[in-house]
């Protein structure tokens, strides 16, 4: 015992009517690196702030670090890293008083020696200076990851953290997880991004407040229970929409210019193929599904199960 | 169709502004509401004409023409006797302390000197610091006297009233014998502008950063909302006391404004007086969603601070009801003490009434503002 970073059960979160965060329950082993994925809205950023004590849960037990999530907010907030979504730090100080600030409100016993070595790391020396509204998105996210970093959480809260950022500096930052996990941190990283959520030991998967998937990439697809067919070819922008309300295929979706039609029930999937097989221009082929299929899979299904 | 200027724009940004406005209840009900409410309120309050002034009698020749005179003072309208007293040194403390505005002088042997035809003198002090409130009744005061002894003053006296006034009426404006209205105004714009610009600096405090998106980085670290409240206020401190400085240097020095008392005693309170007011903006900050509602609250704030303060108005000209907002302001308290320390010359016991509200206001406001601090976003 004592193994999980996050413990939580039956977290619920209502804001007036509507069910935000609806039962889940999240249990993070030490060390791990947990991918947080669903659809905008639903209630990843609701679940990550209660969490981290920002907001209260209406319902639900557990731990978080080993603190009561519900009763001891202050304990888990000075051994948490949260990095919000929207980059929160002050604009109008530099990188080195942002730093600085973060390090003395944690009361770390030597601030300015921990916030120049967190500078030095980052290769930011010669910018320190610099005010930090003007850093590009890229900058403005690795100076938000290392403030959270500087008080040596024992868990990182990361809220879409690389929303917006190019792809080199989405690596680097992958690196920076992965070595950081090396070191026995916890992360709980929510995103949109499908080859984040491969980089992670575990995935869950949250659509309108509920918890529909979780387990590793591989055990999240074999579970869906979904096939896919690959469909290729000139045509295949007009087949989309012919397909699309057929039984047996529960959607079709373009992946660069390919186009999966998937579904659950093989046959019918099938059925509904086949009277286009062999036109001219177009190859079928059945492949293993992606999770941004399986992804598209459950939210189109939870938007289905909706009044 | 390409037009440059196209009414049908024009219209589209005016349909999309007043939906704006629509969905911003708490600045639309502001807008609509603030104005009815101040217009009642300062319409009903504001007189320049004051009537029942505090005033203290030191009769030292007690008899039938003193009774008379302080009851014709009494039922003038003009004067509320608060005290009728033999000692003149217990009504003179009392306005210093600024609880009366006038102290009317019977002095020994006044019957006597009336009836011998002595033209006794009645000597009124008036409380000059606010030398506009104190006109019209100091001017009626020795008509009011003299109607009163007519019935009085009969058969072989009723010569002395016939020939010339039966006593004179020496009038003496203390703490400002000229009368100069900027000895009133100047230390009174100190507390206007002071809150002014402090409930501004701290009402944008939290919201700044609400709107920023800063707020919830600073709520997700180990800090306590009396860290954050004490560690937002206190460097604006340091900015009212410069304002003060500057303001106390061009009252002296371009305005000859006198300062009889303690500067040090003032400076004590100002930082008491500049806390509360910083207190008050912080509260603003945590209650409003917008830098713009805070705005709204501070201007909210700042008229009745102006108005019914007794900076521009006499304030004992107000109906009773508005004297208690005026009670409730912090100003209101201030503008006595400054008053009373520059041209009065008090000393903490003169001033102590005015400065424990000050404090009170202060930790009030402070404790509002914690129980309104969310510790959440929710």
């Amino acid at each position: 015992m004592g193994a999980f970073a996050i413990d939580v059960r039956g977290l619920t979160k209502r804001f007036g009517h509507k069910l935000a965060v609806n039962a889940a329950d999240i249990a993070v082993p030490e060390g791990e690196v947990w991918g947080f994925l669903g659809p905008n809205g639903s209630g990843k950023t609701t679940t990550i702030r209660m969490l981290c004590g920002l907001l209260h849960a209406d319902a639900g037990e557990g731990t978080c670090l080993g603190y009561d999530f519900r009763t001891q907010p202050e304990q888990i907030k000075r051994e948490v890293g949260y990095m919000t979504q929207r980059f929160s730090f002050w604009e109008d100080l530099s990188i080195r008083e942002n730093l600085e600030f973060v390090a003395r409100v944690y009361e770390l016993p030597d601030a300015r020696g921990a916030v120049t070595a967190m500078i030095e790391r980052l290769g930011l020396t010669t910018r320190q200076h610099q005010l930090a509204g003007d850093l590009s998105g890229g900058w403005k996210q690795r100076l938000a990851l290392s403030a959270c970093m500087l008080h040596s959480p024992k868990l990182l809260l990361l809220d879409e953290p690389t929303a917006g950022v190019d792809p080199k500096a989405r690596r680097d930052f992958w690196d920076e997880i992965h070595r950081l996990s090396g070191d026995g941190i916890t992360v709980l990283v929510s995103t949109h991004y499908m080859d984040e959520a491969e980089r992670c030991d575990r995935v869950v998967f949250i659509n309108l407040g509920k918890i529909v998937a979780r387990g590793t990439v591989g055990e999240v697809i074999a579970r869906s229970g979904l096939f896919t067919f690959i469909v290729e070819g000139d045509g295949a922008r007009a087949l989309a929409v012919k397909l699309r309300g057929e039984p047996g295929v529960e959607f079709a979706a373009f992946f660069g210019a390919a186009l999966h039609a998937s579904g659950r029930d093989r046959a019918a999937l099938e059925r509904a193929l086949a009277p286009f097989r062999g036109a001219p221009g177009l190859t079928f082929h059945e492949a293993a599904p992606s999770l941004e299929d399986v992804f598209i899979q459950l939210q189109e299904q939870g938007n289905g199960d909706q009044p | 169709m390409n037009r440059r200027f196209s009414a049908a724009r024009i219209a589209a940004i005016l349909a999309k502004e007043l939906v704006q406005m629509r969905r911003d209840r708490l600045t639309f009900a502001m807008i609509v509401g603030i104005p009815i409410l101040q217009l009642l309120l300062f319409g009903f309050a504001i007189n320049n004409d004051p009537k029942h002034l505090p005033a203290a009698v030191a009769i030292s020749d007690p008899g039938v023409f003193s009774d008379s005179i302080v009851a014709a003072l009494a039922n003038s309208g003009y004067y509320e006797i608060k005290l009728a007293t033999n000692s003149p040194a217990a009504a003179r403390r009392m306005l210093a302390e600024g609880q009366v505005s006038f102290v009317i002088d019977i002095p020994a042997n006044f019957s006597r000197d009336i009836v011998r035809g002595a033209q006794p003198s009645l000597l009124i002090e008036a409380d000059a610091t606010d030398p506009a409130s104190a006109s019209n009744a100091v001017g009626a005061i020795g008509r009011i006297a003299a109607d009163a002894l007519r019935d009085d003053l009969k058969g072989p006296l009723a010569r002395r009233i016939q020939t010339a006034p039966p006593f004179l009426t020496i009038v003496h404006p203390l703490y400002n014998p000229e009368g100069l209205t900027q000895f009133n105004i100047v230390p009174g714009l100190l507390g206007v502008i002071l809150t002014m610009t402090m409930v501004l600096m701290t009402s944008m405090a939290l919201t700044r950063e609400r709107e920023r998106g800063t707020y919830e980085n600073l709520l997700a670290m180990p800090t306590h909302p009396a860290e954050i409240m004490i560690g937002k206020i206190s460097p604006n401190i340091l900015v009212g006391m410069l304002q003060s400085v500057l303001v106390l240097l061009a009252a002296r020095l371009i305005f000859g404004v006198p300062m009889i008392g303690s500067l040090s005693l003032l400076g004590g309170v100002l930082v008491v007086f500049i806390a509360a007011n910083l207190a008050v903006g912080y509260t603003f900050s945590t209650i409003a969603q917008s830098q713009l509602q805070a705005m709204q609250m501070m201007v909210f704030f700042l008229l009745p601070s102006i108005l019914l303060s007794g900076f521009a108005f006499p304030f004992r000209g107000m109906p009773v009801w508005a004297q208690w907002i005026g009670e409730a302001l912090p100003v209101t308290h201030f503008l006595r003490v400054v008053r009373g320390i520059l041209l009065k010359g008090n000393g903490p016991a003169e001033i102590w009434p005015d400065v424990w509200p000050l404090i009170l206001f202060l930790f009030a406001a402070m404790a509002i503002a914690l129980l309104r601090f969310r510790r959440t976003l929710d």
